[in-house]
């Protein structure tokens, strides 16, 4: 079996649905011991292809082989057979079920008589544990351990398995900087005693600094593989993109203008524990400019924007939009008086999934006298407005305005939002993590709609986790920490690390917001 | 792919609509299969001819009674699709309204308290039942959004509440020598649903304008849940209660609403059902009607749609009241409710045979492009 280097391959890959080609003719080889990259942008059949390879699709031509050997994988407990494993982007863990009793589940050592026997299970979980550096507390209930724990409790269930094909898919999406970090770490740890990885991403400077070589898929096709080392990211993501990218967003000085939100002493409480959430908060947002809220994720920042959206009440202080109070007003209120909000979580709040594509576009605006008249939805306008939105904003999708939202890649799910609320023309536009899971393409645009409304004199809130699109993206940056601001900054005179002294708590100053 | 060369049977197959209706009808099939079964079982020389006598109902009897039956059972499918209804209702918001039984119930004391014991007239009485049916409704839907107590728990609860509350209501109203109420046409004939002639046409004089009104009400129901801003409202809600609260919708006043809504109908369906005076009701009674919890199946053999609700409510009471022809010299007097019971049973798997239809169509498919493949391999070679 040795006569290859290839640990997998997928030869010739072709998967057709209905009016689409979602992979044609890719071929993919992943040497042992390599982490191998897959990069590609959203909808570029990166997640049809890891189906394939875990037997929940047939591809209708090509091969897969394992060590050189032609296999046929039926579904995923073949694919478990051949020890190929997978991280995935949302995580498959019983929330109210031990971290141990998790990497067990399925694979449950027992003794006579169907006793469990989780000593034993314990002792290789701990002994993997250490030997890769994934610290993990075995008895932590998945509910109460952050997201980079359940991260490493989904590897560790790989590893359990004896797992030697390891896919990743866009782990880093839900991660803090620190935690990022971390994981790439362990990635190298896992391919250094002899794993093979494919690491499904398409942020490129964790596949620059992490992967050996790297693949790429554009709109279903093949495009090459390169080694990282022989590369740079305009290289890379020109070859997703098939077009050069701007990294650095384009924009003029910021000429901010009247107030258009005023934030004083807000506190809101938190769902989870005792204390409040978010602690005497005051700032202003200006018409023109772009404020970011910066902080490792927990820190307050939802519930910050649940508070001035709307969606939690104050525990106290006070809001105010364009000079109106809007402390007690209810959510439509502050929808109609110019607030948009591009919510933190898609799928929680920004969309009815099993609604059509148009159905969602007018979310928002579906009891204007345009879409609704004497109580009647009227259906032609809707289609009309979620036309021209959808070819004004670039939405993709399978059928146009009637495609169920479900059925769309996120990056379009995310697009479709964002026409929806630029286009009801805010005052004020709260922008959570726009750009979360998003390849380069989407977050390039996306950004540029964001600058192209402070430049039409909007005020934008930003809040954002990840450092490069608050540096980039921001006029002004307020650090949150523990639910209080502890810093104000130009973005132009700090730099990243100082931010991050300011997001771990480690210093403070006194804000004016 | 290019799809324009599909011909037209291929294109039904694949519309949602008609898969749905494949699967009701497939669902029926298995059902009168498997009561036949169960005849043959118990004793094979009727069985025959007494599932003739289920699938036929009235065309059982002589043709001169065929429109007097037939109008009967359209009389007693009206407050079954109404059931149907408040089931699918509160189903589209997302929430499973097997209280609908005990909205019936409360549906039925008011109405007949109204009529019997006020002596109002029948509109009066019909809105008193949809009125109290409402109300449980609404004790549901407040104790959804306001203690986030799960419908279906307040649902069962509230339908043994209903039903002895009833039984002592109605008590004050019966026949003093038997456990029914007192008949509505003879204590208060004001209280009986006008008929405009429709009695004349069946022969039959229970046939009043309930059935014309219950068709209507579906149709309503369908428009509502379709075509306007308030269904759109409910069906997000439902779907998403975070994004439409998200989207500044009252989420909290849609749900108690819907359960008005659905309670409404359900208490419709008990008014619209004894202000025909086809039959009283038993203070007795020791088990919650199974009216709601038929809607349930009704419901879903009309694929979650009012229009649909319209034929399988027919379907279900036709087979039921056919139900009763069944010969009762080789079977017990029960065999009627078990042959209908199962057939109700099998039609809770339409969701079942929609999906075995979908592997079907997909496997014909895989079958078609391989047989494809190889045939351009052969002829390359």
């Amino acid at each position: 079996m040795d006569n290859t280097p290839y640990a997998i391959e997928m030869l010739h890959i072709t998967k057709r649905f209905p009016g689409i080609i979602a992979n044609d003719n890719v071929t993919i080889q992943l040497r042992r011991g390599e982490i191998h990259a897959l990069l590609g942008e959203n909808g570029a059949g990166k997640s049809t292809l890891m189906s394939v390879l875990f037997g929940l699709y047939q591809p209708e031509e090509g091969v897969i082989k394992k060590d050189g050997k032609e296999v046929k994988i039926n579904n995923p407990n073949d694919a478990n057979d051949l020890g190929i494993g997978m991280v995935h982007q949302h995580f498959k863990l019983v929330e109210c079920f031990s971290v141990l009793d998790n990497i067990i589940l399925g694979v449950e050592p027992t003794g006579a008589m169907g006793v469990l026997q989780k000593e034993q299970a314990r002792q290789k979980v701990m002994a993997l544990s250490e030997k890769y550096g994934l610290s993990v507390n075995p008895d932590a209930l998945i509910e109460d351990i952050s997201v980079g724990m359940q991260q490493r409790t989904e590897i560790l269930k790989m590893l359990y398995r004896d797992n030697e094909i390891l896919i990743f898919d866009e782990p880093t999406a839900v991660l803090t900087p620190q935690e990022i970090e971390e994981l790439l770490h362990i990635m190298k740890n896992l391919a250094a005693e002899g794993k093979s990885i494919l690491f499904i991403s398409h942020k490129l400077n964790e596949i620059m600094s992490v992967a050996d070589r790297c693949s790429i898929l554009r709109k279903g096709k093949y495009i090459g593989t390169v080694d990282i080392a022989k590369t740079d990211k305009a290289e890379l993501s020109r070859m997703m993109v098939g077009r050069d990218v701007e990294f650095v967003v384009q924009k003029k000085p910021p000429q901010p203008k009247d107030v258009v939100l005023d934030v004083k002493d807000m506190t809101v409480a938190s769902k989870v524990h005792k204390n409040n959430a978010v602690k005497n908060v005051s700032f202003k947002v200006r018409a023109g400019e772009i404020v970011c809220i910066a902080g490792i994720d927990g820190n307050g920042q939802t519930e910050l924007v649940y508070g001035i959206s709307g969606l939690e009440p104050l525990v106290s202080g006070s809001l105010s939009l364009c000079g109106q109070d809007i402390t007690k007003a209810p959510i439509r209120k502050r929808s109609t008086m110019g607030m948009s909000h591009i919510p933190e979580d898609r799928h929680k709040h920004g969309l009815v999934l099993d609604y059509t594509l148009e159905d969602n576009i007018v979310l928002q605006r579906y009891f204007e006298p345009e879409f609704t008249k004497s109580g009647f939805l009227r259906r032609k306008n809707i289609r009309t407005y979620a036309e021209r939105l959808i070819e004004q904003y670039d939405v993709r999708s399978g059928q146009g305005p009637i495609t169920i939202a479900r059925s769309m890649s996120g990056g379009n799910q995310q697009k479709a939002i964002i026409a929806r609320e630029i286009d009801k023309d805010p005052k004020l536009l709260i922008a959570v993590q726009p750009t979360r899971g998003l390849d380069v393409g989407a977050i390039e645009y996306i950004h540029s709609q964001i600058v192209a409304q402070r430049d039409a004199g909007k005020g934008v809130l930003l809040v954002s986790l990840e450092l490069d699109e608050v540096m980039n993206l921001s006029d002004r940056i307020l650090v949150m920490y523990e639910g209080e601001l502890v810093g104000e900054f130009d973005p132009k005179t700090t730099t990243v690390e100082e931010l991050g002294l300011y997001m771990a708590g480690g210093k403070r100053k006194e804000v004016h917001g | 792919m290019k799809q324009e060369n599909k011909s037209f049977g291929r294109k039904l197959l694949e519309n949602d609509g008609f898969q749905t209706l494949l699967a009701s009808i497939l669902c029926i099939l298995g059902g009168l299969l498997v009561g036949f079964i169960v005849l043959l079982l118990i004793e094979p020389s009727g069985a025959v001819s007494s599932m003739g006598a289920v699938i036929k109902n009235f065309f059982h009897y002589p043709q001169a009674l065929w429109f007097k039956y037939f109008g009967q059972t359209l009389v007693r499918t009206v407050p079954l699709l109404m059931c149907a209804l408040s089931v699918l209702f509160a189903y589209k918001v997302g929430m499973f309204n097997i209280g609908a039984a005990g909205q019936y119930v409360a549906g039925a004391c008011a109405t007949l308290y109204f009529a019997l014991g006020l002596k109002m007239p029948w509109i009066v009485c019909i809105l008193a039942g949809m009125a109290a049916g409402a109300l449980l409704g609404a004790i549901s839907g407040a104790l959804k959004t306001y203690c986030n107590v799960n419908v279906v728990i307040s649902g069962i609860m509230l339908n043994w509440i209903g039903l002895y509350a009833t039984n002592t209501i109605l008590a004050t109203v019966k026949n003093p020598t038997s456990p029914y109420t007192l008949p509505v046409a003879s204590v208060n004939p004001g209280a009986v649903i006008p008929s405009l002639g429709l009695d004349k046409l069946f022969n039959e004089k229970t046939v009043t304008l309930a059935v014309p009104l219950a068709i209507i009400v579906a149709v309503l129901i369908w428009v509502v849940l379709n075509k306007t801003m308030f269904g759109y409202e409910l069906k997000a809600t439902g779907n998403n209660f975070n994004a439409a609260r998200y989207a500044g919708m009252k989420e909290n006043r849609n749900i108690i609403l819907t359960m008005v809504i659905a309670g409404a109908l359900a208490g419709l369906g008990a008014a619209l059902f004894y202000l025909t005076g086809i039959e009283d009701w038993e203070t007795t009674m020791s088990a919650v009607p199974g009216m709601g919890f038929n809607g349930i199946a009704v419901a879903f053999l009309g694929g979650l749609d009012p229009l649909g609700s319209i034929l399988a409510a027919y379907f279900i009471q036709h087979i039921t009241s056919g139900g009763g022809g069944v010969d009762l010299s080789y079977y017990s007097s029960q065999i009627s409710s078990l042959i209908s019971s199962l057939i109700i049973f099998l039609c809770a798997f339409v969701g079942f045979f929609k999906m075995f239809i979908l592997k079907r169509i997909r496997l014909s498919d895989e079958k078609k492009a391989e047989a494809a493949k190889s045939a351009k391999g052969g002829a390359g070679k």
